[in-house]
């Protein structure tokens, strides 16, 4: 499997992204962008259409916890320790949203990724992103030790 | 934004936030409610299907989890200051402590600051007990 289709596989199975409509853009070696379409379902601000900040969250938790796929040899669970997001302007209405995650540093125990949200340049974003993952290790152990575990 | 101002007037005094929370689509979509006790506001998120990031748990997807801090933080700034401008979002910092699972989830919000251009607000969610969070995030809003 390509890291673009993995990626893909990861995102598909994510219900709530679904319901969003976002898909995978490009994933290689040098990150992750996912697209997120404009939605009246997701307008925060019904007096200006601006998307909420939430919906950007999730569209940066997914690509940040998915670019993961992209530095790792096999399928890891990675649950979300924090994420911090700086917003340099608000996304305007009626265009999609880019998020762009790259993992900057890998250890065997955490994964430091950072990104951005954009429209029409990634020069240009609308938000900074960082967020760091923990990393509960392949295959089923890493399931199991997720599910015990209890980190999300 | 007379209607906005009407409506947030209307939760303020009523302590029903329905129709407030009706003219905000993304608010809708995860299905947030409010609940007033006395003074308190408290935010519950119903156990929705469509809210699930991770299958195997199943768990609340993290993203959603933020969303509903956020917009608590939100609804707080504007009930409290009475206010009918939408107080725009400056920064979002998220600790997931324990996995959010797919039940209901409450949260509450504390005002640190409240000044002229800017709000700072802290969010606590949790599942089970307050006492142990799933997650907890700080928040910056401009006011003006």
């Amino acid at each position: 499997m390509t890291i673009q289709q993995r990626a893909q596989t990861f995102l598909s199975v994510l219900r709530h992204c679904q319901v969003l409509g976002m898909t995978v853009e490009q994933a290689d070696e040098n990150g992750l962008v996912i697209k997120l379409p404009y939605s009246e379902l997701i307008v925060g601000n019904p007096v200006t259409g601006v998307v909420h900040g939430g919906a950007i969250t999730t569209l940066m938790d997914t690509c940040c916890g998915i670019s993961t796929v992209c530095y790792l040899e096999e399928l890891e669970v990675c649950p979300t320790l924090d994420l911090r997001i700086d917003y340099m302007h608000p996304a305007e209405p009626g265009k999609p949203i880019y998020g762009f995650a790259e993992c900057y540093r890998v250890t065997p125990a955490v994964i430091f990724t950072r990104g951005v949200a954009y429209q029409e340049r990634r020069e240009e974003p609308l938000a900074h992103v960082v967020g760091t993952f923990m990393r509960m290790g392949p295959g089923p152990d890493g399931l199991k030790s997720f599910k015990l575990g209890g980190k999300a | 934004m007379t209607d906005i101002e009407h409506l947030v007037h209307l939760a303020h005094q009523t302590g029903d936030y329905d129709a407030l929370i009706e003219q905000i689509p993304y608010a809708r979509l995860i299905g947030i409610r409010v609940m007033r006790l006395g003074e308190e506001m408290i935010f519950h998120l119903p156990l929705n299907r469509d809210n699930i990031g991770n299958p195997i748990l199943p768990a609340l997807h993290g993203g959603v989890l933020a969303g509903f801090m956020e917009l608590g933080a939100m609804l707080q700034l504007m009930v409290s200051m009475n206010s009918p401008t939408f107080p725009k979002i400056i920064d979002f910092s998220v600790d997931y402590l324990r996995a959010g699972l797919s039940r209901d989830t409450y949260a509450t919000c504390q005002v640190w600051r409240q000044g002229r251009r800017v709000g700072n607000v802290a969010i606590t969610a949790w599942q089970t007990r307050s006492e142990e969070p799933v997650a907890t995030a700080r928040a910056h809003f401009k006011l003006d």
